[in-house]
């Protein structure tokens, strides 16, 4: 975690304090801390001149932006239809009982968060999960179990 | 000239100014096509999507609000799938709206209700989506109540604190099935920048932004036989309140109030105009401490521009947006607590009153009012100085409750002492008000002349919506005692709408102006626009407020508040003098930065 | 029944020159006429589905004063099915720049855009290296045109123009009203080009090959090649150029599994074609349009469960604005839930159909009145299985 006051002026220095940088800023930050905190969001808004209000409804817009603490892995596992098809329940289910959490947790360590997406793009090759920003495709149960030992290790 | 567009509606061909949208082209020929998100103070949203009409060779349905007149179209308002398509959106809104009728306070007075009413949806025609919704009601604010079950996410408010009050307490927030409309982070409004302004609350076609009432707190206290309830009644009230009651807009209504609120049971009814003019006598002497100490004591603490304190938004949006300039806020309390602090001491020993037995009530314009009352600072007769603040809506309802016929009523008068008042008090229902009020004392107490102005009226500085007003006034041949200030410049300006009010801090701050004297009212228009008026608002409805208010000045006996009997009364029996020690007790206070965000 | 193979096409993904970005310097030194006639001529299409004239889009554009100008290249490729771009943009990305650069040129821009969804944000190194070496070129022809990129965060909606733009600013990804048109005002108010990625390759080979010859492929509603995504029941998944305007049976020959039971063609927002219109049925702006996303079902599959997956996502990534996509979809997710579980009778459907008709016609963007072609394409032709 950084610490937010430092990196929005870090971020707002290289991407600038206008309103159209509101979202590389908003990415930067998740980028280095997972999540967006409210003092994260304050401090943004107080950088780029906008309302507090303002900056919350950007990031909330966003699938990505997320406003709550996520682990140092973030897991979407992609539950659009071809995926769904080709076994993502199977590839969730492996999920869960690997990090011993459900959709929408995060493990007690902080290590992972787990999560669904909407479409990630890998239709022909689902399922498909993205790990942070690596995408992970034609996913079985042998395959995740593999990745996620190796994230375990880490 | 504009170029004119050629279209037919209904039917009917007609030239418009390039420009016009279908929906106003249609309003021009009478014929009402229904909205919600539109408003006429607000930017084009183009998301209810109620006003859609059909296009002849285009497939899809337009919405009339977004949709400029092009040539040659030919539009139907009311065609079989217009009519299909707005009752289903209308039904859409319906099933994601808590639309238990009964329980709500806008009960009667809800656009959705009104619509849903004209298209008689009766069964609904889709599922009830209200019960898998976690909605949330924001209840603990002291002035405004926000009902996520009753919203349909028209985003007028959103429009509302961006636009007119460049606030953004509100905003939009998530998407798709879980958008809604938030606070940073869903923190009630108390935790937040929003002032309690109450433009938002004018503006909500629905029951989800609504003023916290103390109607029955009020009645509470009326049929309590061990209370003294007395009123008092804001400057702008009385241009309003007709319109609540079914009159005309700008209608004068002073003496059918006076008369409603004695028949309501108040023991006493009095005026804040009196305080008005209380506060112009304090605050005048103020600005002119404040000059001398800046021009002849040469003084680096003090601060100018000074800046007027009587609109309660105004004061907790430069608490959060520009701390820095809290000392240059006049110390004067608004006329509202002034009457509060001085009913329960003045008052209440003038009428041989215990002041724990006195209720102050107050009726309002305004919703931000019912925060102020609710401040620490305001408990300085050593009781809450104002116990409740009802709006003018709140009134409105009390003499439907009652079931007086208002029209009908007589005109009365106020009750005295703390009710007679002057022309200078009632225009600070308007935005230029309090300034003008200020100039044509603060000029006489100088100069021992009338201000220069036809008829005192100093039109220079009646502000206007839209635009931060400036205006200056030429001191001169003053009296002795006032040297240092022969001929002098006073600059003033006068803002109206906390947008307006932004951008003159901040041409201030950034050194691009001088003023001796701002005034700011944080709703537009003034007063007279304020969140707690009757619903709806627009500039035509503000326009004819803003007449009435500059009439009823006219025909005023006094029109200058050093020329109150009452107030010389007073600082002769109880105050002593202007800014003296009991003034200061009383009738001052300091306000204290709070967080920006 | 023809088993003759459909005819594969290399315009996208074929080299076109041995040395670097030549094409692009070329036709940088032709004039902007000469080079929209040949966009004019050759029939070109927007092929991020909706299909609208490259040539007048550009035109447009160009013709609008103003002191800036933009290029924006729609890299935001949602729509369910669809993963075409990605595959352009890792094998040819100096075809899109170019095409970018081009239309720069053309619409008298010196910036552009490309607005990449966060879900393709490994792509970014790749991309930034290839853009370097693109803007060294820039130098050395002397042309100012700058290219950079943005990234998205999540969010479907954004693929629709004007909340792209919206997306850009700084703001959240709403659609806007409609007219001004991005031709107008787009991106900070300017007149905007916005593409989709293999548009812009296209524009590059028609530079390349002129317009007569591009135009030997595709039919005449719809020139040139397309870049299909072809997934679900299919032994061979993956991207596939064929000629625009083939008979959708014949595409089903090649790709499906032999028990075909339906192909949703352009992805949730586009139709659901059944077998028995396999054979009517051909894949162009004169039939089917498509952004290139082909999902085959098998007999085995539920289309209750299909439409549900659809209207899951339509009811999360609708930006929730308007009234008819907000709730519509709600509503419509809700329902066929209720008529399959048998609380609502089976006519709640033709009530839930003429709410998908008014959603079509008084949405405000183009993904609230697309909604309605899979739902009624899949409840007109799948009814018994909405029911039981």
């Amino acid at each position: 975690m950084t610490d937010c006051k430092s990196l929005i002026l870090e971020l707002a220095d290289k991407y600038g304090r206008e309103r159209a940088s509101l979202l590389p800023i908003l990415q930067g930050v998740v980028e280095r801390n997972n999540y967006l905190s409210d003092t994260c969001m304050t401090d943004i808004a107080n950088e780029l001149d906008l309302s507090a209000a303002q900056v919350y409804g950007t990031a909330t817009f966003y699938s990505f932006l997320d406003t709550q603490p996520r682990g140092e892995y973030v897991i979407r596992v992609c539950k659009t239809i071809t995926c769904d098809m080709h076994g993502k329940k199977t590839i969730v289910q492996t999920l869960e009982d690997m990090l011993k959490i459900k959709i929408g947790e995060t493990t007690p360590n902080k290590k992972f968060t787990l999560l669904e997406t909407n479409c990630l793009g890998w239709c022909h090759e689902g399922p498909a999960m993205l790990i942070n920003d690596t995408p992970y495709s034609g996913l079985t149960t042998e395959k995740v179990h593999d990745i996620i030992s190796e994230f375990i290790k880490k | 000239m504009a170029k004119k567009i050629n279209l037919t509606i209904d039917g009917i061909t007609v030239a418009v100014d390039e420009g016009t949208t279908i929906l106003e082209a249609a309003r021009n020929l009478n014929i009402h096509i229904p909205t919600l998100c539109f408003h006429e103070d607000l930017c084009v949203a183009g998301n209810c999507r109620v006003c859609v009409v059909e296009q002849e060779k285009v497939k899809n349905l337009p919405a009339s609000c977004a949709t400029p007149a092009a040539e040659g179209m030919v539009i139907h308002t009311n065609s079989m799938k217009v009519r299909m398509a707005r009752k289903h959106i209308v039904e859409l809104l319906l099933s994601e709206h808590n639309a238990d009728c009964t329980k709500c306070y806008k009960n009667g007075n809800c656009e959705l209700q009104g619509l849903a009413s004209q298209m008689l949806t009766g069964d609904h025609l889709f599922l009830d989506l209200v019960p898998d919704k976690k909605y949330t009601i924001d209840m603990f604010n002291t002035a405004i109540i926000k009902d996520d079950s009753r919203c349909i996410r028209c985003q007028r408010c959103v429009r509302t604190c961006e636009q007119l009050q460049s606030v953004s307490a509100l905003g939009v927030a998530y998407k798709g099935n879980k958008m809604k409309i938030s606070t940073f982070f869903e923190h009630s409004l108390f935790e937040v920048v929003c002032t309690n302004c109450g433009q938002c609350v004018n503006r909500c076609p629905t029951g989800a932004l609504i003023e916290r009432n103390y109607i029955d707190q009020v009645w509470d206290a009326i049929y309590d036989p061990n209370k003294h309830v007395v009123v008092q009644t804001a400057p702008a009230v009385r241009v309003a309140l007709g319109e609540a009651l079914g009159m005309a807009t700008g209608k004068i209504v002073t003496g059918k109030m006076v008369a409603a609120l004695r028949r309501l049971g108040f023991s006493s009814v009095l005026d804040t105009d009196f305080t008005a003019d209380l506060t112009i006598i304090e605050e005048g002497h103020e600005l002119l401490t404040r000059l001398k100490k800046a021009l002849v004591d040469k003084d680096p603490t003090v601060s100018l521009p000074m800046a007027t304190s009587c609109s309660p938004g105004w004061i907790k949006f430069i608490e959060h947006t520009f701390p820095e300039y809290l000392p240059n806020l006049s110390t004067c309390k608004s006329p509202q607590q002034m009457f509060g602090a001085l009913a329960k001491t003045y008052y209440a020993q003038k009428r041989k009153l215990n002041p724990k037995d006195i209720v102050s009530v107050s009726i309002m314009p305004c919703t931000a009012k019912k925060f102020e009352a609710n401040r620490p600072e305001m408990r300085s007769s050593g009781y809450k100085d104002v116990d409740f603040v009802l709006t003018t809506r709140e009134l409105g309802i009390m003499i439907k409750q009652a079931g007086l016929d208002f029209e009908e009523l007589p005109e009365e008068k106020f009750d005295s002492f703390m009710g007679s008042s002057t022309g200078a008090a009632v225009i600070f229902g308007s935005t230029g008000g309090v300034m003008e009020a200020a100039l044509r004392t603060a000029y006489e107490i100088v100069t021992g002349r009338e201000v220069p102005f036809d008829g005192l009226n100093i039109v220079a500085v009646r502000g206007t919506e839209g635009e931060v007003r400036e205006a200056s006034i030429k001191i001169d041949k003053v009296k002795p005692e006032w040297s240092f200030l022969e001929g002098v410049e006073l600059k003033c300006a006068v803002a109206n709408g906390l947008a307006h009010a932004k951008t003159l801090m901040q041409n201030v701050r950034d050194g691009k102006v001088t003023y001796h004297f701002i005034e700011v009212m944080a709703c537009p228009g003034g007063c007279l626009g304020g969140g707690g008026q009757p619903i709806p608002t627009n500039k035509e409805i503000r326009t004819k407020r803003k007449i009435a208010i500059y009439e009823e000045d006219m025909g005023m006996p006094i029109r200058k508040s050093h020329e109150n009997p009452e107030i010389a009364e007073i600082y002769k029996e109880f105050l002593g003098q202007p800014l003296g020690h009991k003034s200061h007790e009383l009738l001052h206070t300091h306000y204290t930065p709070r967080k920006r965000y | 029944m023809s088993h003759q193979t459909l005819k594969r096409v290399d315009l996208i993904f074929g080299e076109y020159s041995n040395e670097k970005y030549k094409i692009l310097a070329t036709t940088l030194a032709r004039t902007n006429d000469d080079i929209l006639k040949d966009l004019l001529d050759s029939g070109l299409r927007g092929r991020g589905g909706a299909g609208f004239p490259t040539a007048m889009k550009w035109r447009f554009t160009a013709e609008t004063p103003s002191d800036e100008k933009f290029v924006v290249c729609n890299a935001d490729e949602g729509e369910p099915g669809t993963f075409k771009d990605r595959e352009i943009l890792l094998r040819v990305p100096r075809k899109v720049f170019s095409g970018m650069a081009i239309c720069g040129k053309v619409i008298g821009a010196k910036k552009g855009y490309m607005y990449l969804r966060g879900e393709y944000k490994f792509m970014v190194p790749e991309l930034q290296k290839e853009l370097e070496i693109y803007h060294e070129h820039m130098r050395q022809l002397n042309h100012d045109f700058s290219i950079e990129i943005r990234m998205g965060s999540g969010a479907y909606i954004c693929g629709e123009e004007s909340a792209l733009f919206e997306s850009m600013e700084g703001g959240r990804g709403e659609p806007r009203n409609k007219p001004p048109y991005p031709t107008t005002s787009g991106f900070m108010k300017k007149p905007t080009v916005i593409n989709n990625v293999e548009t812009f390759v296209n524009v590059l080979m028609i530079m390349r090959l002129g317009a007569d010859q591009y135009k030997k492929l595709g039919t005449t509603d719809s020139r040139g090649s397309k870049v299909f995504s072809v997934s679900g029941d299919t032994p061979i998944p993956g991207i596939y150029e064929l000629e625009l305007g083939m008979p959708l049976d014949r595409f089903v020959d090649e790709f499906g599994d032999g028990d075909t039971k339906a192909v949703q063609v352009g992805g949730a927002s586009g139709f659901c074609v059944p077998r028995k219109k396999f054979k009517d049925t051909v894949i162009g702006f004169e039939g089917v349009p498509t952004g290139g996303s082909m999902m085959i079902f098998n007999s085995s599959r539920s289309m209750y469960n299909v439409l549900h997956n659809y209207l899951e996502f339509f009811e999360e990534e609708s930006c929730g604005q308007c009234t008819p996509c907000r709730v519509g979809c709600q509503q419509l997710l809700k329902g066929i839930v209720a008529v399959k579980k048998g609380e609502k009778k089976a006519v709640y459907l033709d009530q839930l159909m003429k709410l998908s008709e008014s959603m079509k016609i008084t949405a405000k963007c183009g993904l609230g009145q697309s909604v309605a072609n899979s739902f009624s394409s899949i409840v007109n032709n799948f009814k018994e299985e909405m029911i039981y």
